[in-house]
């Protein structure tokens, strides 16, 4: 029992260390995933054909292969076949950027195409051009209906974040991992990192909810009164 | 009324518009000099909604031709289908206001995003805009909280911030409880009689006897009589367009304005 506690105590600051990896880990494949599905989206609505089908087939792909094949094949067989030297965090981030951005596209073409077909009509009425219209009038109401679906996006890409440890990254699961596989304490050392990878959902789930009443439309959402 | 000039300031010429294998449009041509307040009216499906769409090219007509004062407009010259739309403005039935900005933001974003105004500059204008249609008090004021009434009238702000030379107005009262509808028909009055220049689709045959220079009776995507509203809408003259309104007034029971 006070192995127990040692153990504890000793692996506390070494696992909170591990959250902080997990987390720029979650944080910066969500941004980049972000920055991919919101194109992927405008393109899906409002691209050309030929530009539906290839962003269709990004999408595809990146859902249809689970994310431990991915990291394998992006981190073993893509980087290294064409000589890009990454680290395995690095890679973290992009495969799982990659993947989440295949999954967002969709809940930003979702609300996009939830909106009013006059909103753009109005705005091409005004003079503006489709992709002005696009930044100033559709993304700013498409991304406030998509911040419950980024949220629940967050939640689940950071529990997918723990297959990193595959690749040796030192976030929470690999540290957990490491440390248990010498002290033999595994009940107590995962049930710790359960708990971490709890407080960060709970950060995230929450500091969501919190901007998403903060850029609420007066008036507009009715469903809470 | 009409002030005597001769150059038209729009010129629609043969449209024609097919859509989903029905014409819906066929060959509609007519002009609107500098001042004039001219009226479509006609059954529902009968193309005046889809002619002011077409105007603007927010519905690509499939042929015809239109000229803003001598320019004649092509869809492909971006820059200058852009610079086009900005001098017609354009008033929806359903208000299509952007409903993440509040009023005065409503009437600015055009000038900063395409007038490149600077925003204080910008906001004063939409300000004014805003008073010169009666709810500058509504300025802070979202689109979900005005009443359909207010919410046109932010539309028509919005329109004549851009300085339009010619206004399209797409049944602006037909979405509105009839309480409401008053305010925004003033509005409208207000404008013809400090000399815009517009089109007007409407049901609102009380409205427009007094007020419109001539009347557009469209019906399966043709002008089939056009005039000014003393021929047209006298009891007793057997036009198309003269049975169209009474059989509105009995269905409606609607009081002159």
């Amino acid at each position: 029992m006070l192995e127990t506690v040692q153990v504890i105590k000793d692996s506390f600051p070494y696992l909170l260390e591990g959250a902080g990896v997990t987390a720029i880990a979650v944080v910066g494949a969500m941004l980049f995933g972000f920055v991919i599905g919101i194109q992927i989206a405008v393109a899906q609505v409002y691209g050309a054909a030929w530009l539906r089908r290839a962003v269709g087939l990004y999408v595809w792909f990146f859902r249809g292969v689970p994310i431990l094949v991915l990291l394998f094949l992006f981190y073993f067989g893509l980087f290294s076949f064409l000589g890009i030297n990454l680290s395995a965090l690095a890679s973290v981030v992009l495969v799982l950027g990659m993947t989440s951005g295949a999954y967002q596209s969709q809940i930003y073409r979702g609300a996009i195409q939830s909106l009013p077909t006059g909103q753009l009509k109005a705005a091409r009425a005004l003079g503006m051009s489709d992709s002005r219209a696009i930044l100033s009038i559709i993304l700013p109401q498409a991304l406030r209906l998509s911040l419950p679906g980024f949220s629940n996006e967050y939640s689940i890409l950071l529990k997918d974040s723990a297959l990193a440890f595959v690749l040796g990254t030192s976030e929470i699961m690999a540290r957990t991992h490491f440390v248990a596989s010498r002290t033999y304490q595994h009940l107590p050392l995962y049930l710790m990192a359960a708990l971490l990878y709890y407080l960060l959902t709970w950060l995230g789930v929450k500091g969501l909810r919190y901007l998403e009443e903060k850029v609420r439309i007066p008036g507009y959402s009715y469903h809470q009164g | 009324m009409t002030s005597v000039e001769t150059r038209p300031v729009l010129r629609v010429e043969r449209i024609c518009k097919k859509l989903g294998g029905k014409q819906i449009l066929n060959e509609v041509s007519f002009e609107l000099r500098k001042g004039e307040l001219k009226v479509l009216i006609g059954p529902s499906g009968g193309g005046k909604s889809t002619l002011l769409q077409c105007i603007n090219f927010l519905i690509p007509p499939d042929s015809g031709r239109i000229w803003l004062k001598d320019q004649e407009i092509h869809i492909h010259r971006k820059r200058d289908l852009y610079a086009y739309r900005q001098k017609v403005g354009m008033i929806f039935q359903d208000f299509n206001l952007f409903d993440h900005l509040n009023a005065l933001e409503n009437v600015a974003i055009a000038l900063r995003k395409v007038k490149k105004m600077a925003k204080r500059e910008a906001l004063e204008r939409a300000l004014q805009e805003l008073n010169r249609v009666g709810i500058g008090d509504k300025a802070a004021l979202y689109p979900a909280q005005l009443s359909g009434g207010q919410k046109q009238r932010v539309s028509i702000a919005r329109a004549l911030a851009m300085d339009p030379e010619v206004m399209l107005l797409d049944e602006p009262t037909s979405a509105l409880d009839p309480e409401l509808i008053g305010e925004v028909l003033t509005v409208i009055r207000n404008l013809a009689q400090d000399g815009m220049t517009m089109i007007l689709a409407t049901h609102q045959i009380g409205f427009i006897r007094g007020l419109a220079d001539e009347i557009l009776f469209m019906q399966e995507g043709q002008i089939i009589e056009q005039g000014i509203p003393l021929d047209l809408l006298t009891a007793g003259k057997s036009s198309r367009t003269q049975s169209f309104c009474s059989k509105l007034h009995e269905l409606s029971g609607e009081q002159e304005l």
